[in-house]
This record gives C-alpha cells, structure tokens and sequence, in this order.
C-alpha cells in the first residue's frame, strides 16, 4: 500500500470563530464544544467518508436541539442522509424523527406543526430538512406551500448540487459544466447546461418569510449561529447549506471543508441571509480566488482543464461568480480588505 | 373551526392533494387525529403518499367522494378512483347512502385508531355529495362515547424520541408487509362488531362487511358497491313481484375483501352478475376478480356488467331488463350497461380508414352531436 497523499492545508481562517473555539466565551463556543451535548445523529451511521451532508447536518440540529432546550421533531426527505442515518434496524437519530417520502418533507413537517399547535405543544419545535433534489425539484411544490401558508417550521437544505444517493444524477441545483450521470462530459457543451437551475434561497425569499440564510460547512460556527437566529423566530423559515459531496463531485474526503470555503472565496456560492424577504447580511469574502481554484480538485469539472481544455467554460464559470460577487456585494469595501 | 367551535382543531389549506396527505401523515405521527377528503385525480395525485400512510400505519381517515379517472376529462361519479388504490393497504368501506356515510366517518375512525390503519370511506360522487337528505347527525357527546379519545401506537414525542420511517430491506420487508395485511384480516372481525356497537350506541344499521338484500331464496344475486344499491334493490323488488327470484348483495368493505361473507351470502345462487362502476381495461371487472376468488369451486354461472362509468346514469328500466337477462342464463360473461356500440364501430372504422384518424374523445363528441364543431 502507498503512502496516503499529503496534502498541504492552509487556513484562511485568521480572526474568524473556525478556530480557537477555546478562546471564546462558554456561551458564545460552538454546541459542539460542550462534552454534555445531545447529538441530534451520532456515529455509526453509513455517510461516505467527508460527507458534507451529515458535518452540516449533525451541526445544524445540535445547534436547533441547544436553541429548543431539546424539544424538536425532524421531518426527513428521502435522500442521502435519510438512508444514511437508518439502515434497519438501525437509527443514528437521537431526536423523534421521521421519514414519508422523497417530495414531501415540508408538508409533513406542515403536518406535525399542526398537530403540536392541536395539542397545545407549542415548546416544540419542528424542523423540515432533506437534500437539494428532495427541496428545489420533487418537494420544491411542498416546500412553496409550507412557505406562503406561513407554517411554523425551519427547513434546511443540505445542498450537494444532485441526486448523489441515486448514483449522482443531476438537479436543479447542479452547477453549470458540472458532469453528472445525466449531463455528460461530452459534445460543445460539456456537462449540466448553462443557463438552467434555481436559486431556492432567492425563491424563498420571494415569498416574503421571515428567514432565509444560506450557510456552508466551512464556517460551520457561522452555520449554528443562522440557525440560532432562525429558532427565536416562528413562521418558515429557511436556511441553505452547502456540503460538498466527495462521491459525486469527484473529490478528496479530506477537501470537503477546504472546497466549501472555495466555493465562498471564489463567490460561486454566496453566503447570506435575508430577513422578511430583504438581504440583510452577508459573509463578505476575505481573500478573493480565482473559480479555478474551486473548480480544478473536481473530477466531476475534469473535462474543463484537460488539454486543450476548456477555458471558455472556466470564464463563463467565472463571470457567474462575479456576478454573485456584484450581486451580492461579496467584497470588503475598499480599504477595508484583509 | 375559524370560530372555535371545533376546539381544539388545526385547519391547513394546502397547495395539492400530494401535500393533503402529507400534512395528514404528519400530524397523524405527531399524534393527531388527522382526516381529509379527496376525489378522482386528487385521489391519484395523492397515492404516494396514500401508500406511505398505510406502509406507516397511520390511522388517518379519507373520503373519497368517487369520481371517474381522466382521460378523457370528466368530473362525473364512478369508482374508478378508488378502485386504483384497492392494494394501497387503507381499508376501504362503501357508502349506500348520505346516512351510512356519515355512520361510517364515525365507525372509521375507531376501526382505524384500534388497528392504527387508515381506513377510506368511499361515498357516490354527486350522487351523493351532491344531494340533498336529511341525516340524522348524533350528539358530540354520544361519539365521543363511541369514539375513545385518540391513543396511538407511534408518535414523535421528544420525551420519548424515536424514528419512524426507516430503510428496511429484503430481511424485514416481508414481514411489515405481513403485519398490514394482518391488521386488514382483523378487520374482518372488527368491521361487524364495531357495525354492532353502533347499532346498540345509535340505534341504526350501518356499515358492516356485506348487506344481503332477498338473497334467502334467490337464483339470481347482483353484487354492487355504493349508492347504486338503491336502485338495485327497487328493481329487486320490483322482478320479486313478478315472481323472479333475485336478490343483491351490498359490499360494504372492499377491503379487507369478506371473502367468507360473500361466499355465505351467494353459494346458493345459479347466477351472479356484479355490477361495476370501474373498468379494469384489459381484463374487465376489478370487483367480480374479488367475487370469483370467493366462489371458487362452485358451478354458478357469473358475469360481469360495466356500468355508469363517467356517471353515466343506471336507471331501474335497464337494469331491469339486465336482471331478466341475467336470470334467463343469457348474461355474456363482460357487458356495459347501455352502451352505444354504434359509436365505437364509428371510431374503429374511421381508424381503419386513416393513420390520423385523431382522438377518440372529440371525434366520438363530434358523432354524438354534443360539441358545436361537425366534422365536414
């Protein structure tokens, strides 16, 4: 057997709360930190190595679990982290939880939220969750319908960008040139097609509820404190998570963390939150990268750095990016770079 | 609800029919006592989620208020709604009129909270949603003693968290499927004796597996499911008077399938017709399957009548003429009450004539006469 790669990790993270967690306040540390917390899921469940799904999953409910005093329901989509997490007759669940099918988590979620408020259980809190296939295509009617009726329930979308449990087919989720089972890596335009997709926190927006945020398991502090904010709220709320998926996106497990924070510095994926339908804060990005950077430890972006390669596509990639920078207002104002 | 006088009570305006359920398998998981209605491509639109909440056992009740199945569009009354989700693992019990429908609501909901299954009260669309009777509503408080208050077996609970919904494979799969079909066999018993309770609690006859009607004596019996009974029973007696010994037997319960009940109540017989209200297409009659598994080794001649499909009306006069044909021995073994077969030679012969001969809907409309446009 050959030596394991090394491979050289740099951190970005200077100043920010990824680490030295110790330095800070009980209070303000991670749930994580605590060695008394309740896990939401624990070990032994069948994640792929560096999943990001069940990193932002198991940090996303402990810090719902914290914010409720443990009084939480969770209402799954099928979908990666409901197979996952129970294999019969096996649960990695340590809160009530349950499975229906793959579109209609929300409703669910809908439903046990109505049954609370029939029963007057109002201490507890319900939470919706399943991937980006289960949110933005099969449950996306679900999920629209759960916003506008205005029931009291946070939703988290663990978005992967395709249906990896299925043997990675693509979403609407899926990136532009990414190569999925559905979108080959073939012909003039190689991989998932520009112009297509949507954006399910600019959606939810839309609708006007009183939280949308989008997070990714790179700034996993950043993460619990969103959802912290949305559990002092009631009424739908919604919080989009980014978790690189080593098995789909052809990637290392050990660069899970390192390609999400990528995919912020590069603003491929922007990071942000809106309150009652406005933006109303966003992560800036500290130290700008080229979408190459990103887009280059990806197999399933392979196609584009072969030779000749492609950097038309990269460019289209990047001018994508700078839109969500402009868009966004992802820069530090002049000056004010680190 | 809005006022208060259904308390405590949570009301959910929902986008789909998908997401009707949905919210009913939630709040049902959550402990609730969950209920609502549907209708022909509702009802289709919903199944997954129809299947789930049996798979789950979760004793949710739904009417369904039956109506055809599309294509062609139509809104009108026939069971082929239902009948597609005869396997979905509900029990499904059948309304002969706004009264037994009502009776059955109520008997639904304790069948369904003791075996913690859900049951589908099946009721004639417009036939019978849309008329008017008078029924007689019993007290809350009189329910409320026939309808204990609502324990389930399951529910999400964060003093006492568990996970419901797993993955099962092929070394459990089995089994659960087992236990469904066993909850629907202690139906069997639970349907008539909840069906007596009632009777003793409210005084009228309701529900039950099977209704026999002048079977005692009869050569002749047809078989039917649903409001049409009424106007079965009136040709019924109308033939008794003429000395023709007929009789009909009401399904009650389509699932469980009484299979002994129904062979008690037609051994005796030389003919059964069933009479149905959907097509099985490519075979013919979905019930009289059912009613030929509970005969099974009996030398009685059966037949299958396909009749007011798309609500389509089953008038005495041809059902009438139906039973004497029936009681003559002459039945085929498949037929559709009063149809125009003129029209379907029409169509078969303009599809012999042309490769675009078109759709059938419009261009059987276009013969009948019923849409302005004439075919030149």
């Amino acid at each position: 057997m050959s030596a394991p790669d090394k491979t050289r990790i740099r951190f970005y993270q200077t100043g920010s709360f990824a680490v030295g967690g110790r330095l800070l306040d009980p209070e303000q540390r991670s749930v994580q930190a605590e060695g008394e917390r309740t896990n939401a899921i624990t070990c032994g469940h069948r994640a792929c190595q560096g999943c990001g799904e069940a990193l932002g999953a198991r940090y996303a409910l402990d810090a719902a679990v914290r914010a409720a005093q443990g009084r939480v329901i969770a209402a799954n989509a099928t979908g990666c982290l409901e197979v996952f997490s129970t294999p019969y007759p096996e649960t990695s669940w340590q809160i009530p939880w349950v499975h229906s099918l793959f579109g209609n988590a929300p409703a669910v979620a809908t439903g046990i939220a109505a049954a609370l408020k029939a029963k007057g259980r109002e201490d507890v809190r319900v939470i919706g969750q399943g991937g980006d296939g289960g949110t933005v295509d099969i449950g996306f009617g679900c999920l629209s319908g759960m916003f506008e009726r205005g029931d009291d329930v946070l939703y988290l979308c663990y978005d992967n960008e395709g249906y990896m449990n299925t043997g990675v087919q693509r979403s609407g989720a899926t990136p532009p040139a990414a190569r999925t089972a559905t979108t080959q890596a073939v012909g003039a335009e190689p991989g998932n097609v520009f112009g297509q997709g949507k954006s399910a926190p600019l959606i939810a927006m839309a609708h006007e509820i009183p939280y949308v945020a989008t997070a990714t398991v790179a700034e996993l502090r950043d993460l619990e404190q969103k959802v912290e904010a949305a559990m002092e709220l009631h009424g739908p709320r919604y919080i989009h998570v980014f978790v690189p998926c080593p098995l789909g996106w052809g990637s290392a497990s050990s660069d899970t963390i390192r390609l999400a924070r990528l995919a912020k510095e590069t603003g491929i994926f922007p990071v942000f939150e809106a309150r009652d339908g406005v933006v109303s804060g966003v992560s800036k990005i500290r130290r700008r990268l080229p979408v190459e950077e990103y887009l280059r430890p990806q197999r399933r972006f392979a196609h584009l750095f072969g030779d000749p390669g492609r950097p038309d596509v990269v460019a289209r990639i990047q001018a994508g990016a700078d839109r969500n920078i402009a868009r966004f207002g992802l820069l530090e104002d002049e000056g004010e770079g680190r | 609800m809005k006022l208060g006088e259904l308390s405590p009570c949570e009301f959910v305006n929902v986008e789909s029919e998908f997401a009707a359920m949905s919210v009913a398998i939630g709040a049902s998981a959550a402990g609730a006592r969950a209920y609502t209605a549907t209708a022909s491509q509702g009802l289709l639109f919903m199944v997954e989620a129809v299947y789930n909440a049996a798979g789950l056992g979760l004793p949710i009740v739904m009417t369904v208020a039956n109506r055809a199945i599309g294509a062609p569009i139509n809104i009108w009354n026939d069971h082929s709604d239902a009948m597609s989700q005869r396997d979905s693992g509900w029990i499904q019990l059948y309304a002969e009129t706004n009264q037994e429908a009502l009776d059955l609501h109520i008997q639904a909901f304790r069948l369904a909270e003791e075996l913690s299954t859900p049951v589908m009260v099946c009721m004639d669309g417009f036939i019978l949603t849309h008329a008017y009777e008078e029924v007689e509503m019993p007290a809350q408080a009189d329910v409320d003693a026939f309808l204990p208050a609502f324990e389930p077996r399951q529910v999400l609970d964060p003093d006492e968290p568990v996970t419901i919904g797993a993955m099962v494979g092929p070394e459990a799969f089995t089994e659960v499927k087992i236990l469904q079909h066993y909850k629907q066999m202690l139906a069997l018993d639970r349907i008539p004796e909840i069906a007596a309770d009632f009777q003793r609690a409210f005084g009228r006859d309701s529900g039950g597996l099977v209704r026999p009607y002048r079977t005692e004596d009869a050569e002749t019996i047809v078989v039917a499911l649903g409001s049409v009974l009424g106007t079965i029973e009136e040709a019924v007696d109308e033939l008794r008077e003429e000395g023709v010994r007929i009789g009909a037997l009401a399904l009650t319960s389509f699932r469980p399938f009484p299979l002994d009940a129904v062979r008690a109540a037609l051994e005796h017989a030389t003919n059964v017709v069933v009479l149905e209200k959907a097509l099985a297409v490519g075979i013919g009659g979905i019930v009289t399957s059912n009613v030929r598994l509970a005969l099974s080794g009996l030398p009685i001649h059966g037949s299958t009548v396909i009749a007011g499909l798309g609500g389509r009306p089953i008038t005495q006069r041809s059902l009438r003429d139906l039973f004497l044909r029936a009681h003559a021995g002459e039945l085929e073994s498949l037929s559709f009450l009063d149809a125009d077969w003129g029209l379907v030679e029409r169509e078969l012969q303009r599809m012999s004539q042309m490769q675009r001969s078109g759709p059938h809907a419009e261009n059987i409309l276009r013969d009948v006469g019923a849409v302005a446009h004439k075919a030149v």
